[in-house]
């Protein structure tokens, strides 16, 4: 692929390669020229690519296309979201202790609501939480909860989190980067008020994302770049168009192919047992609750991660030590490490991602060469190689 | 004169045409080369990696920088965005006084706007006639509680250049931080971040000939500019600017400017000789056409013409074969006529009447030529229609007269 | 912003442009708008001593939809009575043209540069229709020995 034997990607949900019908239509979009504000035939056609993809990407949510707001991809409406809610309005922000860093950094005054040792987020403490702050105020409250976990998989009980909110007449974000497109998002049917999306989780281009709000009254967003009065006065800056097309296509590729993500299952349910043969004593993270179809986090007990993931890089296989989106800061998993697991187990943890190019050929690659790997050093090593470094493993995506 | 086929582009403020050669180099990094350029774990990533920074010197050189102190962004609006909230946050505290200008891009203006309100002061210099600044006036205005000077290096309806090593000198002097929104400078005119005392420099890919979605922000390390995020997550780009970073799209602007490098010089060159040919062929043919902001201190790619006594939305309905603006695309869908002619004391009546004309890159003689036609033609048309030009004519002045408002 | 064909034929084809004398007592002129707000609006009528409108003329510095607002009401002023004509509602070239609802103030113009031309006429004979029959025929009179 690049001159090496790289050959397999494993790694997904750090980013998806392109669609194939989606690289058509940007190779085409690219060669276009025109600002979708002006109001000249080039200008006319970028709109209408733009005001296109709006319709797809609120279609895979069940949205309205006018409460779509693009933006420049998950991390900035993730802090959109938080920012508007907590510097224009003065909420409280509750938010789940495995959220990704954006929703984590974004509101660094959280309050942070504990998930259990399956990844699924405590109800009855944030039941409690929201008890003692509606005994002291009436002020806004905003609860954070992904839908689905980048590092596990594990599906939020969104639902029944966004009733508990409500209740307290607190308003509900959802960071859906990474169930988009993998299972089924209706924001009416969850109850959901905003809603993150990233185009490069669904095989679309990087460089373009959505926060997408609901109808609800009480919402009322505001802007965290402002300028040229675009998306609505919610988004300034020249609208990236064919990423922005590249996103929609994307999406409704992706709500057609709902249907057919028993195919990752399969492939997915293949590796897992495959692991289990090769290594019994493995803990895979999240497996006895709603998980998505396509992650699979797992240790090999007594290896670092990342010699886990340079031996597999070596044999071509790309997978991720955790998750894959901090800039080079080596810290343990703060999402394994909320969930309970002790911290030499969580940094032999390694996450297989798969999506739309994944093929047998591809799980049984990775399972010869972890299986070798294994067989080399697993099986002998008890404890980590070196206790003083046990954190040398993880990224976040 | 109706030629078949497409219209001839004349909106090169706007956006540009993504050059040929950028969407060839950033066609591998939509297909094979898809790594998450944060994946330091394995040879996608790296290759992502690699491929960023290479982009990331190539925009340093353009603008004599050091790698280091570029920051990628979706966008100039966010770069305006993040360096003044960025730096009006951070040094609040201390300096709480910003000075800009009244003609700058609406994305500047509304970030300082945004900053009166968390409690900043803001003053938004005036500009001369010909749309530049008085540097007198900004050395005046300068007190010990500014900490920032955001002036453009070039406007992007009018294209005059404003004297950026001398405001650079002054804000060196006064220890004032100086950012400049170059959108519309970078890769069109000779920028040196450290000969004209630059701290922070907004940068566009799609005004450059690269992708649209993807900009930067030069932030000078010595001596240091400090700024609080726009956004947060994961830290990238040295904890400034969180997100994953668009490789595609970051390697186009690498190379954008890269090719902006080679070519300026040359460029240049070329598109003043188009630049007199339109103005000249349209002023030699029509009489009462006035130009706006200086046309000396301003980038070869740009005229603003005012064609006194014909309407500048009809004439756009008219010339159907060119695109062109009348007025910032940002705001031309509203009926208001540009606060930037206005700034510079262009009257209402003659705002109305204004065409942005831009050229670039892949504009030919035989485009220009047939603008100039096309132009002539419809204003000629227009001003037979115009009941202001037949009074013009018959010597009424209309300024005289007493017009009911409506 | 898309424009119909109508209003796209009007503006590339403005029907009755030019200019009448405006001492002509037959005349009658109507100008409304003003150039800061990007439109100006010159609207003439010649009437018949019958007090029927014969011809009409038009100017217009304005958008195409100012143009094509007034380019269509001097189609429409032709072989009616002046108060035929001053009832002419804004509403009806709007819809005619299918005018964007930004555009909608350029048919009110066009609205009022028809009643001000008509009203122009009305004062040059007196205010009344009566009299301006009177003042026609004796303007013609006049017209005829010079």
């Amino acid at each position: 692929m690049t001159g090496n034997n790289q050959s397999t990607y494993l790694d997904f949900n750090a980013g998806a390669p392109l669609l194939p019908q989606v690289r058509s239509l940007m190779a085409e979009a690219l060669t276009e020229t025109g600002n979708a504000s002006s109001v000249h035939g080039f200008g006319r056609a970028a709109r209408h690519r733009v005001e296109t993809a709006r319709v797809q990407l609120a279609a895979l949510v069940g949205a309205s296309p006018s409460r779509v707001v693009f933006t420049s991809g998950g991390t900035e409406a993730n802090n959109q979201a938080l920012h508007c809610m907590s510097r224009d309005h003065d909420a409280t922000i509750l938010v789940s202790a495995v959220e990704h860093d954006s929703v984590i950094a974004a509101a660094p005054d959280a309050q942070q609501i504990p998930v259990g040792r399956d990844g699924i987020i405590d109800l009855e403490n944030l039941r409690q939480r929201l008890t003692r702050l509606r005994e002291d105020s009436t002020a806004p409250i905003l609860v954070s909860v992904m839908l689905a976990n980048n590092e596990t998989g594990v599906i939020s009980p969104l639902r029944e989190v966004a009733e508990l909110a409500h209740a307290f007449g607190a308003l509900v974000h959802c960071d859906a980067v990474q169930a988009a497109g993998k299972i089924p998002v209706d924001m009416d049917a969850l109850g959901i008020d905003l809603l993150t999306l990233s185009s490069h989780k669904l095989g679309g281009p990087q460089g373009a994302g959505a926060l997408i709000l609901s109808k609800t009254p009480a919402l009322r967003a505001s802007p965290l770049i402002h300028g040229g009065g675009q998306e609505r006065g919610l988004r300034a800056g020249t609208e990236n168009v064919a990423a922005i097309a590249g996103f929609g296509l994307a999406a409704e590729l992706a709500r057609e192919g709902l249907a057919g993500a028993g195919r990752l299952a399969s492939l997915r349910d293949g590796l897992e047992s495959g692991i289990r043969e090769l290594a019994p004593e493995v803990e895979i993270f999240g497996s006895a609750v709603p998980r998505l179809l396509n992650t699979s986090c797992f240790t090999m007990p007594g290896v670092l991660a990342e010699t886990q993931v340079m031996a597999l890089d070596l044999e071509g296989v790309a997978v991720s030590a955790g998750a894959a989106c901090s800039s080079g800061k080596v810290a343990p998993s703060r999402v394994l490490h909320a969930m309970g697991v002790d911290q030499d187990r969580a940094a032999c943890a390694i996450r297989v991602s798969l999506g739309w190019s994944s093929e047998k050929a591809h799980i049984d690659h990775f399972l010869q060469a972890w299986g070798a790997l294994y067989s080399r050093k697993g099986g002998q090593a008890a404890k980590p190689t070196d206790s003083t470094e046990p954190a040398r493993s993880t990224k976040a995506a | 004169m109706k030629k078949a086929g497409k219209p001839i582009y004349l909106d090169y403020q706007a956006t540009t045409p993504t050059d040929p050669r950028v969407l060839d180099v950033m066609m591998p990094f939509l297909t094979e080369k898809f790594g998450n350029p944060h994946s330091r774990n394995h040879a996608y990533g790296w290759e992502a990696e690699d491929a960023v920074e290479k982009a990331r010197s190539e925009i340093a050189a353009l603008i004599g920088a050091d790698p280091k102190e570029i920051i990628f962004t979706s966008g100039a609006t966010e770069s305006n965005n993040l360096a003044i909230k960025g730096v009006g946050r951070f040094y609040k505290d201390r300096k709480n006084h910003i000075i800009t200008c009244a003609t700058e891009h609406k994305c500047v203006l509304e970030s300082c706007r945004h900053m009166g309100q968390e409690g900043c002061e803001v003053t938004y210099l005036h500009v001369a006639k010909n749309g530049l600044i008085d540097l007198d006036n900004l050395r005046q205005t300068i007190t010990d509680q500014t900490a920032l000077v955001s002036i453009m290096g070039v406007n992007n309806e009018i294209g005059v250049i404003q004297p950026m090593a001398e405001i650079g000198a002054i804000c060196r002097e006064k220890g004032v931080f100086f950012h400049s929104d170059c959108a519309q400078a970078v890769g069109k005119i000779p920028l040196d971040v450290n000969e004209m005392n630059i701290d922070l420099m907004s940068i566009s890919a799609h005004k450059v000939y690269g992708p649209k979605g993807v900009g930067a922000l030069y932030v000078r390390r010595k001596p240091r500019v400090r700024l609080t995020p726009l956004f947060s997550g994961g830290g990238q780009e040295r904890g400034m600017r969180s997100g994953t970073l668009p490789t595609p799209l970051c390697v186009g602007l690498g190379e954008a400017c890269a090719i902006a490098g080679r070519e300026m010089a040359q460029e240049s060159e070329r598109l003043h000789y188009l630049r007199d040919r339109l103005y000249l062929g349209i002023t030699d043919q029509l009489p009462e056409v006035y130009i706006n902001g200086d046309l000396d201190q301003r980038i070869p790619g740009n005229l603003n013409l005012s064609f006194a006594y014909v309407e500048g939305e009809s004439l756009m309905m008219g010339i159907k074969n060119l695109c062109v603006s009348s007025g910032s695309a940002c705001t031309s869908a509203s009926l208001e006529p540009s606060y930037v002619l206005r700034a510079l004391g262009v009257t209402e009546d003659l705002a109305h009447t204004s065409l942005r004309l831009g050229l670039g890159r892949f504009t030919t003689e035989e485009e220009v030529d047939a603008a100039v036609d096309e132009i002539v033609t419809q204003v000629k048309k227009l001003r037979e229609l115009s009941p202001l030009w037949e009074m013009a004519q018959e010597g009424i002045d209309i300024a005289s007269i007493e017009w009911a408002a409506h | 912003m898309s424009y119909s064909n109508k209003l796209i034929d009007h503006y590339d084809n403005p029907r009755n442009v030019g200019s009448m004398d405006k001492k002509d007592a037959q005349v009658g002129t109507g100008l409304v708008g003003a150039p800061a707000c990007g439109d100006v609006m010159k609207l003439q009528i010649k009437v018949t001593p019958e007090g029927i409108i014969e011809d009409a003329k038009f100017k217009t510095f304005g958008c195409g939809s100012a143009i094509a607002s007034s380019s269509l009401i001097t189609e429409w002023v032709k072989g009616k009575s002046l108060d035929q004509a001053s009832d002419i509602k804004n509403t009806e070239i709007a819809e005619e043209l299918a005018l964007p609802p930004v555009k909608i103030h350029c048919s009110v113009l066009a609205e009022d540069a028809i009643k001000a031309a008509v009203e122009d006429y009305k004062t040059k004979h007196g205010g009344t229709a009566d009299d301006a029959d009177a003042t026609d025929a004796a303007d013609a009179e006049e017209a005829r020995s010079a």
